[in-house]
């Protein structure tokens, strides 16, 4: 527990939240980032532009950060091959799943709607049984 | 107008996945590690995300319409099904592997490191495949369920 960090954890929170909310009561849009960038791929013309325009401020805002407040502790020990399936899984499984941890997780939970909450559960169980078997019983 | 505010919801998001400590991977996982040497801070992010988005939503079910859009655009999908189920379960299993989910990954691209963007172009290759498979896989196009206009 010696890296528990709450109050960090809630002020990135608060800004989550907000970002989705600012999204959704301007722009009828729901805050998933696996959708946004799904959305991308499946050519809507018109629903292009905002989109990039969420990516564009998504992929800076770090960067502001790191200028303002210095590095952020980013650490992988990942190798290549664990990266790929792991990338590949993440994008095929999204997009089956309609959501991930921003759609499914912040937004879908806040409407209340049942499918996030089974996804939200389901996701959460499926990650933390990988990571039980990768580091307790494999990697042990 | 909209890409506008896009453009800031998306540097909010941005920030608050970079404050919160979403975007480092051994935070991730050490919130995952229920059985090792656990981190609960992440639980934190989404106690504090979701009343916030919440009262968004709220304040929203008493507009016909966004400000700056023409209509709310809702997901019309509403029940359970194998799709949901069989999905998000691939997508946890790919979370736990790497302490990657979608937003974190793409937020920490310009930060230079090289493992992210090969979890990236994975993920957009996942993404492309399913784009490929979902025709051939439902009968109909229903791999596009994400929006419609909602009547509240």
């Amino acid at each position: 527990m010696e890296n528990f960090t709450p109050y960090s954890a809630i002020a990135g929170g608060l800004l989550i939240g907000l970002s989705a909310a600012v999204l959704w009561v301007a722009n009828g849009r729901i805050a998933g980032i696996s959708g946004i960038v799904g959305g991308l791929m499946s050519g809507a013309g018109g629903e292009r532009l905002w989109r990039l325009a969420f990516l564009a401020g998504l992929l800076v805002a770090p960067v502001v950060y790191m200028v303002i407040e210095g590095e952020p502790s980013v650490t992988s020990n990942a190798g290549t091959a664990t990266l790929i399936l792991a990338g590949l899984l993440v994008g095929f499984g999204t997009r089956l799943g309609g959501g991930c941890t921003s759609g499914h997780g912040v937004c879908g939970i806040a409407r209340l709607s049942p499918r996030s909450i089974t996804a939200t559960i389901l996701f959460m169980a499926a990650a933390a049984v990988t990571v039980f078997v990768t580091r307790h019983v494999v990697g042990g | 107008m909209s890409s506008f505010v896009a453009l800031i919801a998306g540097l909010l998001f941005g920030l608050g996945l970079t404050v919160s400590g979403m975007i480092n991977p051994a935070k991730v996982l050490g919130f995952l590690d229920v059985a090792g040497d656990w981190d609960p801070s992440l639980a934190f992010v989404m106690a504090a995300a979701i009343p916030v988005a919440a009262v968004g939503f709220a304040i929203a079910r008493r507009h016909s319409a966004p400000l700056c859009a023409q209509a709310f655009s809702s997901p019309t999908a509403t029940h359970v099904d194998w799709r949901l189920a069989v999905g998000v379960v691939l997508f946890g299993v790919g979370w736990g592997l790497a302490g990657y989910c979608p937003g974190p990954a793409l937020a920490s691209l310009f930060l230079g490191n090289p493992r992210v963007m090969v979890f990236v172009a994975a993920m957009l290759a996942g993404m492309a495949a399913f784009r490929f498979l979902a025709p051939r896989l439902f009968s109909a196009s229903r791999d596009e369920k994400t929006t419609s206009t909602l009547s509240r």
